[in-house]
Formats: structure tokens, C-alpha cells, sequence
């Protein structure tokens, strides 16, 4: 009689908490349509093969590189652990959370994020910490990431932080309740789309110019976590003509690259080699690549990582020929769906991007 | 700690499992420890105050006790040889100098609490005289953090005072129990404002794990995160921006946020209490109930005896009748009877007590003008009332419709806009503006508007407007009942598993409606493209 | 006795006073008419009732206010 009373509570706790995790489900944001950078570091973790590769940061290395491109041309496996406005302590925890499971040869940072040196926005965390797989790793990131007003619970409890969503749901909340739509293949976020650069911005002028203390000591924490994994750490500043990098960024990149000894390309310094025309290479007036640009820029890396790394072509090996077509097919499918889209609307509705009137 | 944040959750669900633990006898002391946890968390400086109180009030109390214990000692012992002029002069010699130390006592403690509350509105009211008289002077302002929770313990403590004074009830003989009484966390911030014995029945325990007190605990202390969570908190923004630029929403939104003021408070206020008599449930306390039912009062006497009851009895029983039984005004009634006649006499002393009253209670509420306002226009309509009494007598003798639904219905709703109106003080910045504010309902034909998309503008989507809509009506639901006995007696009968089912409906009506956390805030996740 | 019931029949005709127990518990009797009472009674018969014995036993009915007068007047 006894047991039979404990089993039943136990029945009912377990009802209860499914439920509730259900709902949790339900209310928490799919990321399938307009803002589909939110499935970007999830993604990860269905990956069955180790990389060579794995650029972190913000969307300066999700939209310019193309990890297929990298593959077809050169034979080298990446993968982009990038997500939207990624601060700097995420992109190490990013790394530290990728390490756990496989230790690549190379590990591509791009700096653009030096310039934060404190949370942002609550919004942007969320992109980023949201799809990180729990652990120490992923509580620690979201420590570093908290705003002032933000709590952790909300983050391991995300019912609490998207119940409000309830009055917004829509079919796509149910349809990818647990799996979802592919997206994306290797981090990569495409876009056939080009709206050319106008208008080169002017900096404005900073107040003070030099990176903060706790972005460096990050850098200098991803430095030394690298070196104590014999990883090969490479800073890049990816091409976009806005946000402005400062002259005086830089010089203090360089100079951090050659105190540690690491290299460091400037994609900006390098239009002639790259060939990106910002008349054709972007998708939002310069603040991204396109698919053009991010092959373009891809060709340029491949045979720079080769040669600097000696990294491998892996072409010949048949497992991770058998991984990578249906890799390209995605790609080529994808890239035929958004031309076709491109060629109904006159522009990539589904993605949330304007009408090409619309400023 | 907001009885709605994560922290205030963990604290209590992490001390209801200590207090079952530890053994029973202890149980009093780890509340003691939560309590002044919960008021130290607050800010340590606030114990200094809390403590002040409490030592202060054990101290006169103990003292008064002892005296009345000599006092009946002695009158045992010589029962016999005393005269009857003796034990009255004994009697009297007694009671003064209990008086000293209740006087004392109160002095040192509603001096505090004057001090602390009311010293920065009385500046504020110099320099307004100052300056209506061309002084270029200016008093600068206290720095001081009104202690939370001051007007409640102070009360409170006062209460147990007079009580013993009184000789109502013994004085307590270890001050830490008594200072478990004047701090126990679930009723410090918002009342009840709880009598020593009908708290200390149940306050000191032992507590045996009993599991219809926790769950009829737990179930209302859901009950009341409903109200708060669900409707006061979302009924908030809409309040605020109506009462925060009265310079454009006048006329039927005065109206609307009279009325959506008063369904926040009293969900706010009501959900706070069921909270603080859930918490005490579970740990086997009985607090005892705040309102009942309040807006099916049938006239404003009604009213007062349903809503804020803990502290309405106060004042009646520490203030109103001292007061009015006071010798003064004895002497009042009977001079004013020999001057105005029998039946205007005796209501002047009457009158009076009733106007200080409720100054003393609008003060009480709030250091500021709007409140006293707001208590003395309390009082006036509670007096008009009074006066009417004999018109009414006639009007029901004439018109058989005093039990009519339709009539008690009128009643009901006359009551509510009522007490709706004259809680405007509430809202608005000052009392001028309350009064133009409220004329304006009768001045501004924009009554249509409300009809045309404006009600979407005042922060509030559809949706809010059918959750608020839904939540009016389950409270109503359980409000309304023919027979006294709350909803949960009422669900007593039916099956434990519809009951649980209840629970949990309510369970993620909050966790899914409620008006909480960084989410809630909707605009908050538009994702601009970087 | 008759004096009392006749003060408090001053208050309200309609009760039969001599019957009635709970004069407070039913709401016969609110504040006002107790002070008035209390009024009236420190009046007519020169006892003053305190505050501390203003309670609903002391008021609920007429026998009761009649021994407290008794018990007042005693001491």
C-alpha cells in the first residue's frame, strides 16, 4: 500500500516535470525563420567528425567563410563556432566547450570582438549561451555574459525567460518542438542575396582607443589554452567595411600577434589578393559577406592554412567523403533555394531580409 | 527580497525542508534566524531599529507583567485585612505606574517611527510655508532609509503592549520569542498586523510534518502568485502609463485606471497576504486572514470590515475606543448634548474620534498629503453615512428591497467605484491633481475613444487583455460564494486528483502568464541585424 | 436593567433587546453605537467602561452589558 502511494507521487512528479519541460520546449524561440542565427551554435554538437578547422567569433566568421568551399578546394574539415555579436569570453568558452570533444589543429579567432569589454545585450547572449550544451563550461560562459539585471537561473530554467512567448507561438513552434530544420552545415550562414557597399563609413572618434582589460585577459586566456592543447591560434579580421576598425585596434592586434607569436591577416589589407568587390560580395552594404565573398575569401585562406600549418588534404579519406557530399548537396540545394527565392520575391523573405526598395 | 524573485522562492523552499528537519523544539529559533536572514538581507542597518523595538517593548511589557503579578500577590496575601478604599488606592498606584512604562514605551517607539517616516514630508511642508512666505531659507532634507517594514512591527509590537497592559494577555518571559513575533518574516513587509495571542498559539510550535496544512499551505501560497504574478503585475503598465501622463489620458481613462488600479492593488495586496498565510501554513502558523471578500461590502462600514481587517481592528481597538471612552471626550458628549441638543450632541465626540482616526490611518498608509486626504475623505463618507442612517431606516421601510440580488448588487457596485474613487489619491502625484484628474471623467466626452484602439495603446496587448479578463474571472469565481468557506473547503469534496489537477492548472498558469523575468518585457528580443 | 435596554432601544427600535445575544458577532451593533453607548451609560449611571473592556463578550448582549456595568461599579 506504501509503495504503491510512493510510486504514484513518483508517477506525478515525473508528469509534472515533463510537462513542464514540454512547455519549456514549446516556448523556446525555434530560430527557423528571420532571426535563424539563433540555431548557429547548436548545431555543433550534431557533427560526427573531428575538424581541422574551428573559427570562433562574431558573424565576421559565420558569413565569410565557407567551410565546403574549404573542403571541396583544399581538403581541409572546419567548423564556425560563430554566432551573432559573440563577445570574446563566449568565443573561449565556445572553444573551451569544443575542446571537450575534439582538439582541431587550428583555431581562427576573429578580433573584431576586442572592442567589448562588457556584456551587451541580453538578446545577443541569448543567441550565443542558449544553444551551448550544459555544462561547467556553459555556466561559467554564461557568468561572464550576465547583464547586471539578468539571472542564471533564467538561463538553465529558459522557461522562465520565454514563457511570454506563449501569445506568439506559431505552427513552427510545434513542427520543430525537438528536431530541427537544417539550416545550416558547418556553421556556415549563407546568403545569395547583394546589396553593394554606398557609403564607406568615417570612425568616429573614440574616446580611448585601447582594447579593454578584460577582453585582453580573455585573449590572453584563449592564447594560453591553445598553446597548452598545441593548437595553432590565428587572428583574423574579417573584411567588412562596417563596423570601421580603427587604425589603432590595429596596431595593438599587431603588436599582440607578435609578442605571442601568432599570425595575424587583415582581410582589409587584402582586397587584391581576396578579389572582394563590395559591389557584388555583400548582402547588407558591407557589413557581410555573401556567398561570392565568402567563397572568395575561403579560396584565399585554404592553401594560407595549408601552407602555414601543414594541414593535410583529406580528400582521400572515404569516411569523411562519405560525410561531406551530403554536406555540398545541402549547400547546393540551399544556395539553388535562395536563388529561386531570390528570383520569386526579389529578395530572401524567409531569412527576414527587405525588399531591395526598402533602405 | 520581493516575494516574487527567484531568491525569496529558493529561501522559503530551502526552509521549509530545515524547519521539518531540525529537531521540533528548535523549530521557533531557526524563524527567529530566517526572519532577521530575511531583514538583514534587506539591510543590515535596518536591525538596529527592529532590535530597538524589540528589546524596548519585551523590557515595558516584562516590567508591566511583574508589577501586575506583585500587585495580585499582594492582594492574595492580605486579602482579608484590606479595606475596599485600600485595594482601590492599591489599584490605582498599580496602573500608574504601569502607565509610565506603557507611555514610555510607546513614546520611544512611535517616536521612531515618526521620526523615520515623517520627518522629511514635515520639512517638506516648512519649506512649502517658508516659500509661500518669501523665505529665500530652506530646510535640506533627511538622508534617512525608512526600515522595512517599520509601520507593521511597530504596530505590532504596540499591540502586544497594550495588551499586556491591558491585561489581555501575560508578558512574554524570553525575548527572543518575542522578538520572533515582532519579526517574523512572511508578515513584516505587508501585514498582517497579527495579535500576540492569537499568533503565539501557533508561532512557537512544536511542528509536526503535517501534509493538509503543507499542501493547503503550498496551494495558497500558489493562489496568491496567481493574483500577483498573473493580474497585478500585468495590470501595472496600464496603470502606470495612465496615471504617469495625465496630461493625455484623461476623461474615461481616468475612469479605466481607477478601476484597473483597483483590481492591482486589491490582487497585489490580497495575493501578498495569501502568500504570508500560505508560508506560515506550511510551517503550521496560523496568521490570521486579512480581507474577506472586499468588494461584496455593501456600504464603506462594510467595506472596512472586509479589507485590510488587521488593520482596521487596530485602530478600532488601540485608538478609536481609548479615544473616544477617553475622559475628554466623555466630557465632550455631555457638554455638547447640553449645548446642541441630544441627538446633534452626542454625535460630535463621535464625529471627531472618527475624523482623527483617519487622519491618524491615511498617515499611517503614507507620509504625504494625498494619503491623509484619502483617510479623512474615508472618514467623511463614513460619516455622511452615519447621518444618512435614519433616511435609510425610512427608504427600506417604505421599499421592501433591501435582500433583492438587484438592490445588494447596486450596493455592491456603488461601494466598489466608491472606494475606487477615493483610492485616485493613490495614483496620482499630488491632491491636486487627483481632484482635476477625477473631474475630468465628468468633463471630458472621450468616451468613445476607448472603443477605437486606444486601450491597445496603454501597454497592453490583446493577449494581456484576455489573460486579465480570464484571471478576473477565475477570481471572481472564487470569490463569490453564497456560504461562508473558502474555495478550497469547497474543493475539498471532490476527488484529490481534480484537486491536484487544479494545482497544477494554476501551476503553469503563473509559470506561463505571469508577468515575470527578463521575457516578460517582449520588446526586450527584437534581434537587430549587426 | 430597563434603563440600559431603554438606551440602547434609543439606538435601534427596531431590536428586541431583551432576546437578542450577539449584538456584535451579527453586526447589530457597530462602533459608533458602541462609543455611544459608552457614552450614555458613563451618562446615566456615572460608570466609565474603559477601552480594554470594549470586547464582543462585554457587548453581546443586553445581560452581559448589565454585568459589566455591575462588575464596573463594584471595584
Amino acid at each position: 500500500m506504501k509503495r504503491l502511494k510512493v510510486m504514484k507521487a513518483l508517477l506525478a512528479v515525473c508528469l509534472v516535470l515533463g510537462s513542464l519541460f514540454l512547455l519549456q520546449q514549446l516556448v523556446m524561440p525555434k530560430y527557423v525563420r528571420g532571426i535563424v542565427e539563433g540555431s548557429l551554435v547548436a548545431s555543433y554538437y550534431e557533427e560526427t567528425t573531428p575538424h581541422d578547422v574551428i573559427f570562433i567569433g562574431d558573424c565576421e566568421v559565420y558569413e565569410c567563410f565557407s567551410p565546403v568551399t574549404l573542403w571541396n578546394e583544399h581538403g581541409i574539415t572546419s567548423f564556425i563556432r560563430g554566432s551573432a555579436q559573440q563577445l570574446i569570453w563566449q568565443s573561449y568558452y565556445l572553444l573551451e566547450d569544443t575542446l571537450a570533444t575534439e582538439k582541431p589543429a587550428v583555431v581562427i579567432f576573429n578580433v573584431l570582438a576586442l572592442k567589448y569589454d562588457e556584456p551587451q545585450k541580453e538578446a545577443y547572449n541569448r543567441l550565443t549561451l542558449d544553444g551551448m550544451r550544459l555544462s561547467r563550461t556553459k555556466l561559467e560562459a554564461i557568468r561572464a555574459s550576465m547583464m547586471p539585471d539578468e539571472k542564471l537561473i533564467d538561463y538553465l530554467v529558459p522557461l522562465f525567460r520565454y514563457h511570454a512567448r506563449w501569445s506568439e507561438l506559431t505552427w513552427d513552434d510545434v513542427r520543430y518542438l525537438f528536431g530541427k530544420k537544417p539550416l545550416f552545415h558547418n556553421g556556415y550562414y549563407m546568403r545569395v542575396d547583394v546589396r553593394p557597399v554606398t557609403t564607406v563609413p568615417e570612425g568616429k572618434k573614440l574616446p580611448d582607443y585601447s582594447f579593454g582589460d578584460n577582453a585582453m585577459a580573455y585573449l590572453d586566456k584563449m592564447t594560453a589554452l591553445c598553446k597548452e592543447n598545441d593548437i595553432e591560434l590565428m587572428l583574423i579580421k574579417a573584411p567588412s567595411v562596417y563596423p570601421y576598425w580603427y587604425p589603432e585596434w590595429e596596431e595593438q592586434v599587431e603588436d599582440y600577434a607578435s609578442e605571442h607569436g601568432l599570425v595575424y591577416l587583415n582581410f582589409l589589407e587584402h582586397q587584391d589578393e581576396t578579389g572582394i568587390d563590395y559591389s557584388t560580395d555583400t548582402y547588407d552594404t558591407g557589413l557581410h559577406m555573401n556567398l561570392s565573398g565568402a567563397e572568395k575569401l575561403s579560396r584565399y585562406l585554404g592553401p594560407i592554412l595549408r601552407d602555414t600549418y601543414v594541414l593535410p588534404d583529406r580528400r582521400d579519406d572515404p569516411e569523411l567523403s562519405e560525410v561531406w557530399a551530403p554536406k555540398t548537396a545541402f549547400y547546393e540545394q540551399m544556395k539553388a533555394d535562395q536563388l529561386a527565392e531570390l528570383e520569386q520575391f526579389g529578395y530572401l523573405k524567409s531569412l527576414g531580409a527587405r525588399p531591395p526598395d526598402q533602405p | 527580497m520581493l516575494f516574487t524573485s527567484y531568491s525569496f522562492i529558493a529561501f522559503i523552499l530551502v526552509l521549509f525542508v530545515i524547519y521539518y528537519l531540525v529537531p521540533r523544539r528548535f523549530q521557533w529559533m531557526l524563524l527567529l534566524l530566517a526572519s532577521y536572514l530575511f531583514y538583514f538581507l534587506a539591510s543590515p542597518e535596518y536591525l538596529i531599529y527592529i532590535s530597538l523595538t524589540t528589546v524596548s517593548t519585551f523590557l515595558a511589557a516584562f516590567r508591566i507583567g511583574r508589577l501586575a503579578d506583585a500587585h495580585q500577590s499582594h492582594l492574595a496575601a492580605h486579602k482579608s485585612s484590606l479595606t475596599r478604599d485600600e485595594r482601590k488606592a492599591g489599584k490605582e498606584a498599580l496602573k500608574q505606574r504601569q502607565r509610565r512604562l506603557l507611555v514610555a514605551c510607546m513614546l520611544l517607539n512611535f517616536g521612531l517611527l515618526a521620526v523615520m517616516k515623517y520627518t522629511n514630508f514635515a520639512l517638506a511642508n516648512v519649506n512649502g510655508l517658508l516659500q509661500a512666505f518669501g523665505s529665500e531659507r530652506q530646510l535640506a532634507f533627511l538622508n534617512i532609509a525608512l526600515p522595512m517594514g517599520i509601520s507593521f512591527y511597530t504596530f505590532q509590537s504596540m499591540g502586544y503592549l497594550l495588551d499586556v497592559y491591558r491585561g489581555k494577555t501575560s508578558a512574554q518571559k524570553n525575548v527572543f520569542r518575542l522578538a520572533l513575533f515582532v519579526s517574523f518574516f512572511p508578515q513584516l513587509v505587508q501585514g498582517p498586523i497579527s495579535r500576540y495571542d492569537e499568533l503565539a498559539q501557533t508561532l512557537y510550535g512544536p511542528h509536526k510534518p503535517d501534509w493538509t496544512h503543507i499542501s493547503y499551505g503550498l496551494q495558497r501560497i500558489l493562489w496568491g502568485f496567481f493574483k500577483k504574478l498573473v493580474i497585478a503585475d500585468r495590470i501595472l503598465v496600464a496603470v502606470n502609463t495612465i496615471i504617469r501622463t495625465p496630461e493625455e489620458y484623461q476623461g474615461v481613462f481616468v475612469l479605466v485606471g481607477m478601476l484597473f488600479y483597483t483590481l492591482q492593488l486589491y490582487a497585489d495586496f490580497t495575493g501578498g497576504i495569501d502568500i504570508t498565510i500560505g508560508i506560515a501554513e506550511v510551517l503550521g502558523i496560523r496568521v490570521q486572514e486579512n480581507f474577506n471578500a472586499p468588494f461584496l461590502a455593501r456600504n464603506i462600514t462594510d467595506y472596512w470590515r472586509r479589507w485590510h481587517i488587521s488593520m482596521g481592528t487596530w485602530f478600532r481597538d488601540y485608538l478609536f475606543y481609548p479615544l473616544s471612552v477617553s475622559r475628554p471626550m466623555l466630557n465632550l458628549s455631555r457638554s455638547a448634548r447640553r449645548k446642541l441638543g441630544e441627538s446633534l450632541g452626542k454625535r460630535v465626540p463621535v464625529y471627531l474620534c472618527t475624523l482623527i482616526v483617519w487622519f491618524a490611518t491615511g498617515i499611517w498608509h503614507g507620509s504625504s498629503w494625498n494619503f491623509i486626504v484619502w483617510g479623512l475623505l474615508n472618514g467623511v463618507v463614513i460619516m455622511v453615512s452615519q447621518a444618512c442612517e435614519p433616511l435609510y431606516t425610512r427608504f427600506h421601510q417604505r421599499f421592501q428591497v433591501k435582500e433583492r440580488l438587484a438592490y445588494r448588487a447596486f450596493e455592491i457596485v456603488r461601494t466598489t467605484l466608491l472606494m475606487s474613487a477615493i483610492r485616485l489619491f493613490d495614483c496620482y502625484r499630488d491632491v491636486p491633481l487627483t481632484f482635476r484628474m477625477f473631474g475630468t471623467m465628468f468633463t471630458t466626452p472621450n468616451y468613445g475613444q476607448l472603443f477605437h484602439g486606444q486601450a491597445m495603446q496603454l501597454g497592453l496587448s490583446g493577449a494581456d487583455y484576455l489573460v486579465l479578463a480570464a484571471g478576473v474571472a477565475i477570481i471572481v469565481a472564487s470569490g463569490i460564494r453564497r456560504k461562508p468557506g473558502s474555495m478550497r473547503e469547497r474543493l475539498e469534496p471532490l476527488p484529490a486528483a481534480w484537486r491536484y489537477a487544479a494545482m497544477y492548472l494554476l501551476l503553469i498558469a503563473i509559470l506561463l502568464f505571469g508577468a515575470y523575468g527578463v521575457g516578460y518585457d517582449a520588446s526586450q528580443f527584437i534581434y537587430n541585424q549587426f | 436593567m430597563d434603563e440600559l435596554i431603554g438606551i440602547l432601544e434609543g439606538l435601534h427600535p427596531d431590536v428586541d433587546f431583551r432576546q437578542t445575544a450577539g449584538l456584535i458577532d451579527d453586526g447589530v451593533l457597530d462602533s459608533f453605537d458602541i462609543i455611544s453607548l459608552v457614552a450614555e451609560i458613563d451618562n446615566i449611571f456615572d460608570v466609565q467602561i474603559p477601552a480594554a473592556e470594549i470586547v464582543p463578550e462585554n457587548f453581546n448582549s443586553a445581560q452581559a452589558l448589565q454585568d459589566l456595568i455591575e462588575r464596573l461599579s463594584d471595584d
